[in-house]
């Protein structure tokens, strides 16, 4: 690839690229770490093969490209320039894949997407009731473009707005525009970025540097891996636009090493973006310098919290430190620095390209733009949605996220990763936004939104965020370090049915106790997913307490498994999977538990097709 | 303890500047190599970087992904993410435990596996998974699934151990 040594050169690469775009057909097929879990790799070598076998391979393209953040209906992908949309491919399918390009387009009935609430079978990936509603501002080129091919991401306009600042931009108005755009953290705490770098500006101490925090430590939400993976170049544009406009010469990415194909595509496109002059000395001509630096992180959620993550970069263990000095006073070295989001400096090349005030546009009063959420949990469609801020959670979880499995009720959702908090069915009709959730108990955090139906048990759900936060507290202060010990010990007395009436008091005070004491954000917030549980589930609580009972049949010590003998029908399956030889019986008669040496596993209820494994 | 080849820390140490901001990648290089952080590997970090034995442990012993004893031929990293939580991953992680005898994480006696728990590995619409040796990523476990994929991975163990009887310990590392 040759260097770019202007703006000017990038915009010809763009038309010159946009100008020998073939009407060839292209399969591109999603090679995101979730396809590629349930087998995108083969499926990609089976087209491949088929195609060379049938002398096709300048006929038909193939291409991997990005996640689409719908990984549970995967592999998944689009045949162009038809823009068919299959999933749940296989790599027997390649044939039938090839065949049908080749017999002028006529669909692979039995890949195409099908709507679980009409029958009906989806052609386009827009037409999904899942993306429908989607305003994909961040994540619309995961599914089109290859990541580790950077002309693929400068074809579809990307490092335009690199350029369009280069020219046009003083550093000042780049400040601004993000300002004006209204854009606010991605990563939890939602503070405006158009401040936090003005902020840095205001410092006059020398070297300054950027951050980019990739650590993404809510269990549940994936959507910075999603974008790394799938579209590395976005970061890395909204990165040195950041450099240009805070006079930053270095920037670190700071990825965590559970993404290993994240870090993997990071890497080349670092490397392809300073082939191309697009990183490196004298940027673009315009006698710019600036490096990006990748740091892995080594497994520990607190890194995720920015002073720890400085410490972490320094090579030091992952403590917080107490706030003020905030990193733009006082960051990597001692020397201001910026920290933000993946999202939020993926977010600033779209604000350039397209205008403060159209970013500014969507979204409420107070909260602009989109915003990516990880839904999952007891939904049927589980994936990642960009919608704009102010949707309601009803939109969310029945239209885009097509409702709750198997009939069942929903009983809450939990917004926010360990953080957040979990809001009560009855709160429907809540629009998302920054605010609204804050009130409600919760918060948006990193955008996770974990769906929770009636064999959901609250306790539980509390008893696992304590049990979490408790191991990942760094041990610095006191409050966080005994506190979370503490309400993990009451919330699993209470959910072996050994509690009294006063924990619930208990839980209460020393909650408020933490979150007000604890030094970082961890502390501070790691009450909520109990808090907002007594909140709104009160009853499970006392249920646990007073009857000893777990409404939902998910506390183990509290439920006992048996057989109902006239619905067993001898199958002797369940025998095979009890790994304690719990259940007793001969081939075709009914089979019985002994309760003294079952786990409560759960395993005989998994395999039973007869439905006879009762819990109670 | 195995034996210790000193002669692989060089070459990687060379690979760094000897600066503080290398101790982690360095680290983290070295558990790639041996697959956890040997004690003498450890006292030869400490030394070529200038940061005190003691603080090199203290940044060892912080990080999850760092082990101080030696770890299985495969590790098997649990997801016990929300995601993967609400969908039954602890009954799956109980089944590997039960299913290789062991009480709880840890590595077993014969180092062949090595199960681990891990917070979310970006796979959540698959819930539960589990991954192994960092890059077969197994989607929607069930206990029942268990078995299959321990197998999988014993076979080939003792596949590798039978066919090169001295290379199968660095084999697949
Ligand atoms: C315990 C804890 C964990 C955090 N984890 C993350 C994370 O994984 N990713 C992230 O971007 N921010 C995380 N944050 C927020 C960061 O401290 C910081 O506010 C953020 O990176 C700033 O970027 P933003 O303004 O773009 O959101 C975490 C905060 C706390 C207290
Ligand atoms: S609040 Fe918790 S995580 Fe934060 S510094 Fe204190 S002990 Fe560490
Ligand atoms: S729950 Fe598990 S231990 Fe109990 S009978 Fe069923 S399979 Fe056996
Ligand atoms: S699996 Fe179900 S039907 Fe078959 S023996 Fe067990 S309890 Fe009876
Ligand atoms: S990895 Fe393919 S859709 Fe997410
Ligand atoms: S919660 Fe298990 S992969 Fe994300």
């Amino acid at each position: 690839m040759l260097k770019l040594k202007s703006p000017h050169e990038v915009k010809e690469l763009q038309l010159c690229l946009e100008a020998s775009e073939t009407t060839r057909p292209c399969i591109s097929v999603c090679a995101g770490s979730g396809c590629c879990a349930s087998g995108a790799e083969n499926v990609l070598q089976a087209l491949r093969r088929e195609l060379e076998k049938r002398g096709l391979q300048g006929t038909i393209d193939v291409k991997s490209t990005g996640c689409h953040g719908f990984c549970e209906k995967g592999p998944v992908m689009i045949v162009w320039p038809e823009k068919v949309f299959y999933n749940g491919v296989s790599q027997s399918d390649a044939k039938d894949i090839v065949n049908s390009v080749t017999n002028g387009h006529k669909p692979v009935e039995k890949l195409l997407y099908k709507d679980p609430n009409t029958g009906q079978r989806v052609l386009h990936e827009h037409d999904v009731p899942f993306y429908a509603r989607q305003q994909r501002i961040l994540f619309g080129n995961n599914g089109k473009i290859d990541p580790k091919d950077i002309r693929d991401y400068i074809k579809v306009g990307g490092y335009s707005a690199l350029g369009k600042v280069l020219t046009d931009f003083s550093r000042e108005q780049v400040v601004e525009a993000v300002k004006c755009s209204g854009l606010r953290g991605r990563g939890g705490a939602g503070f405006p970025t158009g401040m936090k770098w003005e902020a840095l500006r205001r410092s006059t101490v020398r070297p300054r540097y950027i951050v980019c925090n990739a650590d993404e430590g809510d269990p549940g939400a994936f959507m910075d891996r999603s974008l790394l993976e799938g579209n590395p170049h976005s970061v890395i544009e909204g990165l040195i636009i950041g450099a240009y406009a805070l006079e930053a010469e270095q920037a670190y990415v700071y990825v965590r090493a559970e993404y290993p194909l994240a870090v993997e595509h990071l890497h080349a496109a670092i490397e392809q973006a300073r082939t191309a002059g697009l990183l490196g000395e004298n940027i673009l001509g315009s006698g710019m310098d600036f490096r990006i630096h990748l740091v892995q992180g080594a497994g520990a959620f607190v890194c995720g919290e920015e002073t720890a993550l400085l410490a972490s970069i320094e090579g030091r263990v992952g403590e917080p430190h107490p706030r003020p000095p905030y990193p733009v006073q006082k960051g990597l070295w001692g020397k201001p620095t910026v920290i933000n989001n993946v999202k939020t400096w993926a977010s600033v090349p779209v604000i350039i390209n397209k205008g403060a005030d159209w970013y500014a546009s969507i979204g409420t009063e107070r909260s602009k733009g989109t915003m990516v959420f990880s839904l999952v949990g007891k939904i049927n469609n589980t994936g990642l949605v960009e919608v704009p801020m102010g949707v309601t959670l009803r939109e969310m979880i029945y239209e885009i996220g097509g409702g709750i499995p198997k009939e069942k009720k929903l009983k809450a959702i939990q917004i926010g990763g360990p953080s957040g908090g979990c809001i009560p069915a009855s709160m429907i009709d809540l629009p998302i936004d920054y605010e609204a959730l804050t009130q409600a108990g919760s918060m948006m955090g990193s955008g996770g939104m974990v769906v929770m139906d009636e064999d959901t048990c609250m306790v539980d759900v509390a008893r696992y965020f304590m049990e979490f936060l408790e191991e990942e507290s760094c041990g610095k202060c006191f409050p966080c370090r005994e506190g979370t010990q503490r309400l993990k010990e009451i919330l699993n007395r209470i959910s072996r049915g050994k509690g009294e009436e006063s924990d619930l008091d208990l839980l209460d005070d020393a909650g408020w106790m933490i979150k007000e004491t604890s030094l970082c954000g961890l502390g501070q917030t790691a009450p909520n997913p109990v808090l907002s549980t007594l909140r709104y589930f009160r009853d499970e609580y006392l249920t646990h307490i007073r009857e000893k009972r777990c409404p939902a049949k998910v506390c183990r010590e509290l439920i006992v498994y048996q057989i109902d003998e006239t619905i067993c029908d001898g199958c002797h399956a369940c025998v095979r999977v009890c790994a304690s030889d719990a259940v007793l019986g001969e081939k075709d008669k009914a089979h019985s538990i002994d309760s003294g040496k079952c786990i409560k596993c759960g395993a005989c209820l998994e395999v039973c097709q007869p439905k006879a494994v009762l819990v109670h | 303890m195995p034996h210790v080849e000193m002669e692989k820390v060089e070459p990687l140490l060379e690979q760094y500047e000897p600066q503080r901001i290398n101790l982690i990648p360095i680290l983290q290089d070295v558990q790639e190599t041996y697959r956890y952080l040997p004690q003498e590997v450890l006292r030869r970090i400490s030394q070529k970087l200038r940061v005190p034995l003691t603080e090199v442990y203290q940044v060892a012993t912080f990080y999850r992904c760092f082990s101080l004893v030696p770890r299985g031929k495969h590790v098997i990293q649990v997801c016990l993410g929300t995601a993967c939580h609400v969908r039954g991953a602890p009954r799956v992680l109980d089944r590997i435990l039960l299913d290789l005898k062991m009480a709880g994480p840890g590595t077993t006696n014969d180092l062949q596996f090595t199960v681990e728990t891990v917070r979310c590995i970006g796979c959540c619409g698959l819930a539960p998974v589990a991954r192994v040796d960092n890059k077969n990523t197994h989607p929607h476990l069930t206990q029942a699934k268990v078995g299959g994929l321990l197998k999988k991975y014993q076979d080939k163990a003792e596949a590798s151990r039978t066919a090169k009887p001295d290379e199968a310990s660095h084999a697949e590392a």
